[in-house]
């Protein structure tokens, strides 16, 4: 007899019940706000209270400074269950896991301490600032500068497409510390508090989607930073980063298939509703193939991005592989269920009157954002391949 | 002085999950549909622990319910209730509202409380007459139809506003009570996430009929004074008609068909 298989294959009584909750509060709270947080683009910092006041901000931080210690496939689980109701709100959560993840990979314990409890409350945000305006894919080519001087470091350069950028009061920061280092070597991580003194939100995007999620250029101007917020050594800041993407990818492709179920469900209410030649439209076959196939192509990439989730915490050794390719299948899956739900609305669909536009306009992200599916392919190849000579 | 309140949670099919099912005996199939607490009993525990957090004190979650019933517990422990006591049998299965009256009134034999409360009915069942026959077996106080509790401790009394016809009747009765609470009560809380958490480590105390010293002759399904003799399926939902636009123009739309079928 083979051993049966493990009971960690379902999720726990707790991920269940913290993931039920979640989805009830975004189906309750979340959902009827979302076509207005797209509409006006303006940050919900009523759902940012609402996130907070329920510790689900606390989510990826320690016990010990204030945080649920949430294992990686729980914060999937919360995100899918808030992107399900809107994308925007889910960002709230994901930019403050990822933003705070190079502290948690290399933070000391003194900076955890002082900035971990207000991140878990929720009372600071945090963002990620890493991309630049010629530093996009070929993120290592970055430009922003770090110079030391005396007990701190001073920051000067422009950051791009900063999700969160205008609302953060804490900015983890990539900036190039040794110039004349090999290319990885160059780069450094700062915890950059804001407002600070040269320091400014230059402007913000006007988007396709995810409207309500502020994504700000930040322009640094010899802006003083303590050397105590240096996180990691100088020169870790490429492996930090790197080590953040394996973590935080699996979130993203969890956020699109929250997406692809919220237009899956959205579809097929619409397929019991709506009649045309005399019948529910949800009885002709060409409605319940389309329906089935983004039901099924949905929950290969929920359960993909869950084994990718757990793979990456137990530490696999490819994780790498396993976060590009949970975050290439979601977010093509996202984007192709969105695009079909609207085809099932059909004109309806194309209309504000239904979320499914809105659900596509944001899907669309996901095949972008930290790291754009050719890079997806770009990992999965090298993993495959090894690396070019 | 601190508050002992105890609080009647009924596990119920989720209604949002729709997929409730009869057995072959006309009764509900209860393993056939997620469970939730009662939406009633939620607003019950929410004033209930409003009183604690004012007054100090505890609240203890008692239900009647298959095993299963403590995974529901754990969602009220979740919302902050301090302990539950499950009272599981499988004799109990087929329950009518006067067995269930007799055990949970067994079971609030064993505890020290000074309120007891009740939601208004269950979603299930709908009898709506397990408190008030509580309240009549242990000689309590009955205080139904609560919009506000108001207990004072140090005096061992509380005040009740009973919603009436015409109004609001304050009622004033010594401690311990039996409180039937409405949705006047204030809206449940969300349980917070570290709430689930806390949840996994607070006592939850299962009981039999023999712990209790009852008869499974004399009580559960066995006993029960009411049979299902038939069922019924609602009328199926008539077509629905939509109506878009502007909040005037459908105002308009609904007062236009309203009008012609003279129901205006």
């Amino acid at each position: 007899m083979t051993e049966p298989t493990p009971t960690g294959y379902r999720l726990t009584e707790e991920q269940t019940l913290l993931r039920d909750t979640i989805r009830t509060l975004a189906f309750e709270q979340i959902a009827p706000r979302a076509a207005e947080i797209d509409r006006s683009g303006e940050f919900p910092e009523d759902v940012r209270q609402l996130l907070a006041g329920q510790d689900v901000l606390a989510l990826p931080y320690p016990v010990e400074h204030g945080g649920l210690g949430a294992d990686l496939l729980t914060q999937c689980l919360a995100i899918e269950a808030i992107a399900h109701a809107c994308v925007t709100s889910s960002l709230i959560l994901s930019v403050q896991a990822l933003a705070s993840l190079p502290l948690l990979l290399g933070g000391t314990k003194e900076q955890h301490e002082r900035f971990f409890p207000d991140l878990a409350s929720g009372k600071v945000l945090a963002a990620f600032a890493l991309t630049e305006p010629e530093a996009g894919s070929d993120a290592a080519a970055l430009r922003t500068r770090a110079v030391r001087d005396g007990d701190s470091y001073r920051i000067s350069g422009t950051k791009r497409f900063i999700t969160n950028g205008s609302v953060a009061g804490l900015i983890t920061v990539f900036a190039v510390t040794n110039p004349d280092a090999k290319r990885h070597a160059r780069i450094s991580a700062f915890a950059v508090e804001v407002p600070a003194d040269g320091f400014k939100v230059a402007r913000l995007e006007h988007k396709l989607g995810i409207r309500g999620s502020p994504t700000a250029e930040l322009t640094f101007d010899d802006v003083r930073v303590p050397a105590s917020n240096l996180i990691g050594a100088e020169g870790d800041g490429w492996k930090l980063a790197l080590g953040t993407l394996d973590r935080s990818r699996p979130g993203i492709a969890a956020q699109a298939v929250g997406i692809a179920q919220g237009a899956l469900d959205a579809a097929a209410q619409y397929a019991r509703e709506r009649k045309q030649f005399g019948q529910r439209i949800g009885e002709f076959q060409m409605i319940q193939a389309m329906l089935a196939d983004m039901d099924a192509r949905t929950e290969a990439a929920r359960q993909l991005t869950y084994k990718a989730a757990t793979e990456v915490e137990a530490g696999a050794h490819d994780a790498t592989r396993w976060a590009s390719v949970a975050k290439l299948v979601a977010g093509d899956t996202a984007m192709a269920v969105t695009t079909d739900a609207v085809q099932v609305l059909g004109g309806y669909g194309y209309t504000d009157d239904y979320p499914v536009e809105r659900m596509m306009r944001d899907a669309k992200i996901t095949q972008l954002y930290e790291g754009t599916q050719q890079i997806q392919r770009l990992v999965i190849a090298r993993a495959l391949l090894g690396k070019p000579d | 002085m601190p508050l002992r309140i105890v609080v009647l949670t009924k596990p119920v099919p989720d209604p949002a999950a729709a997929a409730e099912r009869l057995g072959a005996d006309g009764r509900l199939d209860r393993a056939a549909s997620p469970a939730v607490i009662n939406g009633n009993d939620e607003y019950t525990l929410e004033a209930s622990l409003k009183l604690v957090e004012a007054h100090g004190g505890e609240v203890t979650l008692l239900s009647m319910a298959p095993a299963s019933g403590i995974e529901t517990l754990r969602k009220g422990l979740a919302m902050g209730a301090h302990r539950g006591i499950l009272v599981t049998d499988p004799a109990l299965a087929g329950s009518d509202q006067w067995s269930t009256v007799q055990v949970l009134a067994a079971a609030l034999r064993e505890l020290e409380y000074d309120l007891v409360l009740a939601g208004f009915d269950t979603s299930d069942g709908v009898g709506g007459v397990v408190g008030a026959a509580i309240a009549t077996m242990l000689r309590l106080p009955y205080l139904s139809s609560a919009a506000k509790i108001e207990p004072d401790p140090d005096a061992c009394t509380v005040r009740v506003r009973r919603i009436s016809p015409t109004g609001f009747d304050v009622l004033e009765a010594p401690m311990p009570a039996l409180i039937v609470g409405t949705q006047l009560l204030g809206e449940p809380r969300y349980p917070s996430l570290k709430g689930i958490m806390a949840a996994r480590s607070k006592e939850v105390v299962t009981k039999s009929l023999a712990d209790l010293e009852l008869d499974a002759k004399a009580v559960g399904g066995a006993a029960s004074r009411s049979k299902v003799t038939g069922t019924t399926k609602p009328p199926a939902r008539g077509a629905t008609q939509v109506v878009r636009g502007t909040p005037e123009e459908g105002a308009k739309a609904i007062a236009d068909l309203l009008a012609s079928r003279r129901l205006i």
